[in-house]
């Protein structure tokens, strides 16, 4: 049951991706980006974070990807199209995540008997454990993000505010 | 979700035979599935009958009784039209997005409890999944379902769809905050996500105990409620389809079944939205005379009663839907926008001060 | 039945990898913001992926940290692509080279 709906909800997440590379258009995107999101949090749920992927769904693909959205069909976006720092991109590109991948797949291959396996049920984190940690041992840190969310909404405001 | 009702099941009521449990897994959903979609329905005729009287005249009464297969009619109807595929529109998103507005219109009913945990071969008998996170469930799947609407207005190539997708993603995003924080009073009251356990703390004393009176949530009451008419795109915040300036809104360029999912989306959120309603502030399934009431009939009688009660509550909240639809004019869309951010937000904050500030010092 | 954790971190990296190949070639000033929340996203999944292996809240606390700071992004961000477009006219990202709006 863990295996088969992590190996559906991982290969959406890697055509998700893909597709968001190979899609012209940003709607297109957009749109492959919330499957992953999405097939993320089933993941989040696989791992025992109840809370988490939940909040995926309503921050990433509910509110995130909604102002994306939102912008491509307010700025009205068009395909784009393909120009010389692409190609460059290509070129420098292709090895270097290529390497990325390679270095970062090999080391979790040879400590995978070191990490040990996900079981259903074994850690499920419930919203009260979750909550604890985070309003008493890292009660400022929360208190200090919600400073920068305030500065966010502001600069938001200024920016894409009409000029007079 | 799957995963979490199977943690459930392996954690604690290991004695359940998996076959039964997936058997009567399955039935649950097909029945609430069937019952859903005729409520659905039924609330269309529910709808065009009250406005009707409202506006001094009959409504639906030619087919059947009362006009009471016209739901049937209407089915039947949009269903044997002609499903027009418009040239400009860009195919994929134009069918996904009323598949996309109709599924999580529908999904939602899925953690919703409709009665007493009343366990028949240990599966819960009126829920179809009892789930940690039930409220955040529903809080998610109604953000995802902006989508349908706005790839429906974008898709279309039209500049009426366009224009009123634009207004509803605005819109339904603005109301979302002030969804959210209203519901935050009650999760902090119960101490749970759970539907069940934010039931159960209700069920006390009766009406006195209910969040709208005895959790001192009315404001938050009338904040989720204003909300939620924003949400699901009806009257007065309708100007997503306002039809005096963008023809039909988003659906303009769909017909046929296509538009016949858009239109029970509206209505399936309407009733999601009640039960929700019912749940969080109203008391659930839990009678409103409390124990005030004697037990009587026999155990099928008290495990039916409270459905009743939930389906009453339910029935009330949408009977409210209609008489606001034919009582209210429409918003101007820059009221509707101050309105969302400028009073309900900062109320809606207020209120979760309050509540807590209270709870702090009288637990 | 049990799924090894490094499966998890393998895909984790390779949806980072697909971020930052996207990243590189997306000409588009929307998509390339997009590759960076796809970037966000698999190294959430990392941070999961360890909570359950260490059996720690904490993790999953970051990821909640990481989700508040790109919620803020966003919202920046695109308030900043939405002026670029105001003053250019242009969501390619090769047009706008000049630091002055």
């Amino acid at each position: 049951m863990h295996l088969a709906l992590f190996l559906i909800f991982g290969l959406l997440c890697i055509g998700g991706a893909l597709n968001l590379l190979l899609q012209r258009h940003p709607i297109n995107s957009a749109l492959s980006l919330i499957v992953v999101m999405s097939s993320l949090s089933v993941l989040y749920l696989l791992l025992g974070a109840e809370f988490l992927a939940l909040a995926q769904i309503i921050v990433y693909s509910g509110a995130i990807m909604v102002l994306f959205v939102f912008v491509i069909m307010l700025l009205n976006a068009g395909e784009e199209q393909r120009t010389h720092g692409s190609r460059a991109a290509y070129l420098a590109g292709i090895p270097g995540v290529l390497a990325l991948f390679a270095v970062l797949a090999s080391t979790f291959f040879t400590l995978r008997t070191n990490l040990g396996s996900a079981r259903l049920g074994s850690f499920l984190v419930s919203t009260g454990d979750l909550s604890r940690v985070l309003f008493r041992n890292l009660l400022l840190p929360f208190e200090v993000t919600s400073v920068l969310i305030l500065v966010a909404i502001l600069g938001a405001v200024v920016l894409a505010g009409k000029e007079q | 979700m799957c995963a979490q009702r199977n943690v459930r099941q392996s954690g604690n009521e290991t004695d359940v035979n998996i076959l039964i449990f997936v058997l009567l897994s399955l039935l649950k959903v097909v029945v609430v599935t069937v019952i859903f979609l005729t409520a659905v329905a039924y609330t269309v005729l529910l709808e065009r009958k009250l406005v009707g009287r409202i506006q001094n005249r009959w409504g639906p009464s030619r087919v059947g009784p009362f006009g009471l297969l016209q739901p049937l009619a209407d089915g039947l109807k949009l269903f044997l039209k002609e499903d027009l595929m418009p040239d400009a529109v860009e195919r994929p998103l134009f069918i996904l997005a009323p598949i996309i507005a109709l599924s999580c219109a529908l999904i939602s009913i899925g953690v919703i409890p409709f009665g007493e945990n009343i366990r028949w071969h240990g599966v819960d008998m009126f829920q179809i999944a009892d789930l940690n996170i039930g409220l955040l469930v529903i809080l998610g799947v109604t953000s995802i379902g902006v989508y349908g609407i706005a790839l429906s207005g974008w898709s279309s190539n039209n500049k009426y769809s366009l224009l009123g997708s634009l207004r509803s993603t605005a819109q339904m995003i603005s109301y979302e905050l002030a969804l959210g924080l209203s519901v935050i009073g009650v999760v902090l009251r119960t101490g749970s996500l759970r539907l069940r356990d934010i039931v159960n703390v209700q069920n006390t004393h009766g009406m006195l105990s209910w969040n709208v009176f005895g959790g001192l949530q009315l404001i938050a009451f009338f904040i989720y409620l204003t909300a939620a008419f924003a949400e699901t795109n009806r009257t007065p915040f309708d100007l997503p389809e306002a039809e005096s300036e963008l023809t039909a809104g988003y659906h303009t360029e769909y017909s046929s079944m296509k538009f016949a999912m858009f239109f029970m989306a509206e209505y399936a959120n309407m009733i999601t939205v009640g039960c929700v309603a019912t749940l969080l502030f109203l008391g659930g399934w839990s009678s409103p005379f409390g124990h005030l009431l004697p037990a009587f009939g026999g155990p099928i009688v008290q495990a039916l009663l409270p459905v009743l009660w939930f389906v009453g509550k339910v029935f009330c909240f949408l009977f409210l839907y209609v008489w606001v639809r034919g009582t209210l004019p429409r918003f101007r869309y820059d009221q509707l926008m101050g309105f969302g951010w400028k009073f309900l937000l900062p109320v809606a904050i207020a209120n979760v001060m309050a509540t807590s500030l209270v709870l702090a010092f009288h637990g | 039945m049990a799924v090894p954790i490094a499966w998890y971190l393998i895909l984790s990296a390779a949806l980072f990898s697909l971020g930052v190949f996207a990243f590189l070639i997306k000409r588009n000033i929307i998509s390339i913001f997009m590759s960076i929340e796809l970037m966000l996203n698999a190294v959430n999944l990392a941070f999961v992926a360890f909570a359950n292996h260490w059996h720690q809240v904490s993790g999953q606390i970051f990821v909640f940290f990481v989700m508040v700071v790109a919620a803020a992004e966003a919202a920046v961000g695109l308030a900043i692509i939405i002026a670029v477009f105001r003053s250019r006219g242009t969501l390619n990202v090769d047009q706008i080279n000049l630091m002055k709006l």
